[in-house]
């Protein structure tokens, strides 16, 4: 037994002595061994290093970082899409993990450093890019922290009752207004809680909507940050709405909302999040129109 | 002839105004639907009549009527500004409004963000709190009220600039270093509040989504005043026209008058900004789709700019709204393909039959 444990353990640091990482722009990068000075671009990839319990290689992080408490610490290399190039250089990483849309990988290639793109934009892309900096780090247990984000997704869905599948919901995601639709990493956890959203996927993942849009579909809840809840009351036509008029709104601060928008390893804690208002706001009763209780009387 | 033309056009633009608002009425997140039926038989379908009475009445009424306002707005601003600076290329943003205006828009977004007194805060790399200045008042402002601000203060800035209204390049000048310096700090509120970007563009890109009545009358009754100084001040534009000495010799109060027409300028588009955000082309095209079919007066150029905007913006926005729907254009994207591309059609017709004149 011991022989075969010994065998196994020297395969695996051999697999570690060099190995290559496929990332999101399909470009093919070789480690010779697992990177030891990271640098994050991304705060969804910041965290999800440290979720891998390997925050401690983080040497550097962007401005918009700020989970968990200790990579507030860490010098802050300018933002994903404007780094200071010459801050990361002067980091000496092993390897920055950024997103495929910022410009800055070439310049960093061509200056010799390793870049590993990736752009979790749904619940899927979580978990591959969970692998993926598993991978990167080589360290063996992201399938398990997946599985338990994955459980806490469920366990979230299952505190809610029931009754709460005829419950419709509109996600603000900004005043634009942009609404998260179902294909969207919010929607998702929308439908994992067993919850309607009233943008359906063929509007895309963040569709800018007409308001006339919410005001008909007159959602039984509303969910959206601080910043925006306050001009809601006073948009054309949105008093009528029973989410309004009944203050079934989940409104999140600043800190929340970052839980709630990142497709990150805190995914899980956004879902409990939006569970424990749903539980709260969202009434059993049925929907009724806005217009047959503000309109004139029947004839 | 020339009278006789400017009165058929401006009859024939608030009829083309008329029936832009009714099928404004009949365009929402549903595409285009026939609303006015049910609203005109309220018996046969109470619940359909409510139901269009209530999206028909505070929405899309509203909506369809600040359009034209805001259009009306931005035409008159461009006609007094390319009167102003005898400059075929002025518009309305050209003394730093947009600018100002943008400004104003992003730290109210970026105060709303942060929360009160972390504006300053959120700008020290090592985090320390640090504030400053409050900005609980900038949130209280509200968007709209930051906008009209911004607008006003830019102008304001620009006057102080260039010392008064004496030399028109040179208070061009100030506008476009005005314009240039406010613009770059807007750029560096939002870096500090990327969770804005997106609020801001839709600000960037004009849209009278949210414009209700209350949004309607202001406009409405900003634009009244603005005509009403509009006829006045025409005659200086005029005397412009003619040149500088001339419009001196005949006895015109050249800077009082300039103050007063750099005043409606900003008023109006302050109003407009603040309302419908940052919406491009209308106040350049307006004067010259205007131009290219008439020949005539400043008093009459200013009006029928104003009536050509409303009409250009209402068919933008009618647009903008029934493309995609339930999702939407950005409306000042649509005015610029729309008053753009009917701009270079005139171009190219060339100057047969009135072709454009700059």
């Amino acid at each position: 037994m011991k022989r075969v444990v010994l065998v196994l353990m020297l395969l695996v640091s051999h697999a570690a002595q060099a190995f290559q990482v496929v990332d999101d722009r399909g470009v093919s990068v070789t480690f010779a061994q697992a990177p030891q000075r990271i640098v994050s671009l991304l705060p969804s990839l910041t965290e999800t290093v440290c979720a891998l319990g390997q925050c401690a290689r983080l040497v550097g992080v962007d401005r918009y970082s700020n989970y968990p408490e200790s990579v507030k610490n860490l010098p802050q290399v300018g933002g994903g899409l404007d780094p200071n190039i010459e801050a990361i250089v002067a980091l000496k990483p092993d390897v920055v993990l950024m997103a495929t849309s910022s410009r800055v990988g070439e310049r960093l290639q061509s200056l010799g450093i390793k870049v590993v793109a990736l752009e979790p934009k749904t619940h899927a892309d979580v978990k591959r890019v969970l692998e993926k900096i598993g991978q990167v780090m080589a360290v063996t247990d992201a399938q398990s922290i997946w599985r338990s984000i994955d459980a806490a997704i469920s366990a979230a869905a299952q505190s809610l009752p029931k009754s709460v599948a005829s419950t419709r919901v509109y996600f603000e995601v900004n005043p634009g207004p942009y609404g998260a639709g179902e294909s969207s990493f919010i929607g998702e956890t929308l439908t994992r809680l067993g919850v309607k959203n009233i943008i359906g996927s063929k509007l895309g993942p963040f569709p800018k909507l007409n308001p006339e849009f919410v005001v008909r579909a007159n959602p039984d809840v509303i969910m959206t940050a601080e910043r925006s809840v306050d001009s809601m009351a006073q948009r054309p036509g949105w008093q009528s709405l029973r989410a309004l008029r009944e203050h079934r709104l989940c409104v999140f601060s600043t800190d929340q909302s970052d839980v709630l928008v990142r497709p990150g390893p805190r995914m899980s804690e956004g879902a409990r999040l939006m569970a424990q208002c749903l539980a709260d706001k969202a009434g059993t009763g049925k929907t009724t129109a806005p217009w047959l209780k503000t309109g004139p009387a029947k004839p | 002839m020339n009278l006789r033309r400017a009165s058929i056009i401006g009859w024939a633009l608030l009829g083309l105004a008329l029936l832009l608002a009714a099928l404004g009425v009949c365009v929402g997140s549903a595409g285009f639907e026939n609303l006015l039926g049910p609203l005109l038989n309220p018996l046969r379908d109470p619940e359909q009549y409510a139901m269009a009475h209530q999206i028909v009445w505070d929405i899309r009424l509203p909506r369809t009527l600040g359009a034209w306002a805001a259009g009306a707005l931005l035409g008159l601003a461009g006609a007094l500004a390319q009167g102003l600076f005898r400059n075929p290329l002025a518009d309305p943003f050209l003394l730093g409004s947009a600018s100002g205006a943008s400004l104003g828009v992003a730290l109210v977004l970026a105060a709303m963000g942060g929360g009160a007194g972390t504006l300053g805060g959120a700008m020290m790399s090592d985090g320390t709190a640090f504030s400053v200045f409050g900005t609980g008042w900038l949130v209280r402002l509200g968007l709209t009220g930051a906008a009209f601000g911004g607008a006003v203060l830019a102008v304001l800035l620009t006057l102080a600039l260039s010392r008064g209204v004496q030399h028109t390049l040179r208070l061009l000048l100030a506008g476009v270093v005005v314009g240039v310096v406010l613009g770059a700090m807007t750029h560096m509120v939002l870096l500090w509040s990327p969770e804005s970007m997106q609020a801001m563009q839709a600000f960037m890109l004009g849209s009278t989504a949210f414009v209700g009545w209350t949004a309607c009358a202001v406009m409405a009754g900003v634009w009244l005043l603005a005509s009403a100084a509009g006829a006045l001040l025409a005659r200086l534009l005029d005397g412009l026209s003619l040149g500088e000495a001339t419009a001196h010799s005949l006895g015109l109060p050249l800077t009082s008058m300039r103050f007063a027409l750099v005043a409606v300028l900003a008023l109006a588009t302050g109003a407009a900004v603040a309302q419908t955000g940052l919406i491009a082309f209308v106040g350049l095209a307006a004067p010259h789709l205007v131009r290219s079919v008439v020949k005539t007066t400043h008093g009459r150029l200013i009006l029928l700019s104003s009536l050509m905007g409303g009409v250009l913006l209402m068919a933008a926005d009618t647009l903008a709204r029934g493309l995609i729907a339930p999702q939407e254009l950005p409306v000042g994207v649509l005015t610029a393909v729309l008053g753009g591309g009917y701009l270079l059609w005139l171009m190219h017709r060339g100057t047969r039959g009135g072709g454009i004149s700059l």
